[in-house]
């Protein structure tokens, strides 16, 4: 998904590359720091930025959520002995596929213009939303 | 055609595939490779990724050994004089709670534990900075730790020099496997792997499920002796009871012990350490992740979400990152490639 913006531009430099951790107040559930980089101030709107993030936590949060669904998937797949997980997917799994189609929007709708890419947390081992700031000089042509 | 512009590549382009042309050439000379191939720990992969275990396999076919051999005698010689002389159930509910047994060990060896992958070379230096930059140069660097708030309660995260990130809370390195584990229980060699976050719950019910099997069996076996008791004792069925008596006791206690943690949200590393039962006892033995009710502790280690695994076995290697040192060829690459392209229009 992200080879079409590396495609367009094949001679754009990485001028650098920022990291938005993991946040832990709550526990263990996934969730980014909204904390604003400062390497980004020239780049995009803080406004826009930490709303990008929110919605990626609130996607997660979504995802790990403990409900009835997820209590009912749980005591299902338990039940079948852990078999029902070959023909069904979890949901987790698709909050994670919402998640990538969401994070591919912003890229081609907001990021990509501005010269940053926003790679999908689950490349990074969940661990990392990694922004990649492309060099400025193929923006001004 | 394609043989005189090899002359005119450079020897250091041949290993570098560039990041926009995928050419169908790349692709004979680089087989794409799948992750488990590269991957950096020590684990064994099967069927093109799909299963993972560790390297060391442990003791996993002596487990499996033991339950199949156990069931096969119990089915083998009780079940016909069971069936005979009580109900036909005896052998079906034998035939359940085996099948629950072999399903879930099954499934705890070979599932990733909730592997946590090795920071990226980029991760990597972006900690090692921020690192730096908060420690003075007048004295040594202080270790390596960083304090974090969880629901208002101190905790450390230590920094793993192997994977080269701030462990998250409740993870731990795995030195038998050279792995970062989310929720990190321990290693058990019986399965032959480490016990985590995505596995808990097969390792929970597989304990469970041999508690059963065992008691169920040695129910059996002990029904049977009295029903027989005025014919000679058959030596394999005191060999079962031998079996079934010694692990009842230690898988009884696993269970018990396993019951306990899940009820209090606590994993068996955390307990060994004593991470919260000597902290000032402000909530609940100050263990942040309990949610202070037993149930809702079991629904979510039990039943909660099922994480995805974060090592992504079966995707292919990029081929930018296959190469890590190849920032100094990217940039002279475009020439070579334009040139390529007119020349295989024409």
């Amino acid at each position: 998904m992200t080879h079409s913006l590396q495609d367009m531009r094949p001679q754009a430099a990485v001028a650098a590359k920022v990291f938005i951790q993991r946040d832990y107040t709550n526990g263990t559930v996934c969730q980014f720091q909204t904390k604003f980089p400062s390497e980004l101030e020239t780049r995009i709107d803080k406004q826009q930025f930490e709303e990008t993030v929110r919605m990626l936590n609130n996607l997660y949060a979504e995802a790990e959520k403990l409900g009835s669904q997820s209590y009912i998937e749980g005591c299902l797949a338990c039940l079948t002995a852990y078999t029902v997980f070959l023909c069904m997917e979890t949901h987790y799994e698709k909050m994670l596929k919402k998640i990538a189609k969401y994070i591919q929007e912003q890229n081609d709708k907001i990021y990509a213009p501005r010269g940053l890419l926003l790679t999908d947390p689950i490349e990074r081992g969940l661990r990392v939303i990694e922004v990649t700031i492309f060099e400025d000089r193929s923006l001004t042509r | 055609m394609k043989n005189c512009e090899y002359q005119q590549i450079d020897p250091r382009a041949l290993s570098v595939s560039p990041l926009s042309v995928q050419t169908h050439t790349e692709k004979k000379e680089h087989r794409p490779r799948r992750k488990w191939e590269v991957f950096p720990g020590k684990n064994r992969f099967f069927c093109d990724g799909r299963i993972i275990i560790a390297r060391q396999s442990g003791v996993l076919p002596l487990t499996l050994g033991l339950i199949v051999v156990t069931c096969g005698l119990f089915f083998a010689f009780d079940c016909p004089f069971l069936v005979e002389h009580l109900t036909i159930f005896i052998p079906l509910i034998g035939g359940v709670l085996f099948v629950f047994v072999v399903t879930s060990l099954l499934r705890t060896s070979f599932t990733d534990p909730g592997i946590l992958p090795r920071a990226t070379p980029d991760e990597a230096a972006d900690i090692e900075r921020q690192i730096d930059t908060s420690g003075s140069s007048t004295y040594r660097p202080p270790p390596r730790t960083k304090e974090i708030l969880i629901n208002q309660q101190v905790v450390k995260l230590k920094y793993c020099f192997t994977c080269k990130m701030f462990r998250p809370p409740r993870t731990s390195h795995c030195s038998l496997c050279d792995n970062c584990v989310e929720r990190f229980d321990h290693h058990c060699p019986w399965v032959g792997n480490c016990v985590g976050k995505r596995n808990y719950r097969y390792f929970y019910s597989f304990i469970i499920s041999l508690s059963f099997l065992t008691s169920f069996i040695f129910g059996c076996v002990i029904t049977h002796i009295t029903l027989r008791k005025y014919c000679t004792s058959n030596a394999l069925n005191d060999c079962m009871l031998v079996i079934c008596f010694f692990s009842i006791w230690s898988i009884l206690g696993l269970s018990g012990f396993h019951t306990y943690l899940v009820a209090s949200n606590l994993t068996t590393n955390e307990d060994i350490k004593g991470s919260w039962s000597s902290k000032r006892g402000a909530d609940d033995s100050g263990n942040p992740y309990s949610y202070n009710s037993i149930i809702t502790n079991c629904c979510v280690t039990l039943c909660g979400p099922m994480p995805p695994s974060l090592i992504d076995r079966r995707g292919f290697v990029p081929p930018d990152e296959a190469i890590p040192a190849a920032s100094a060829s990217e940039i002279e690459l475009p020439p070579f490639t334009t040139k390529n392209d007119a020349n295989m229009v024409g």
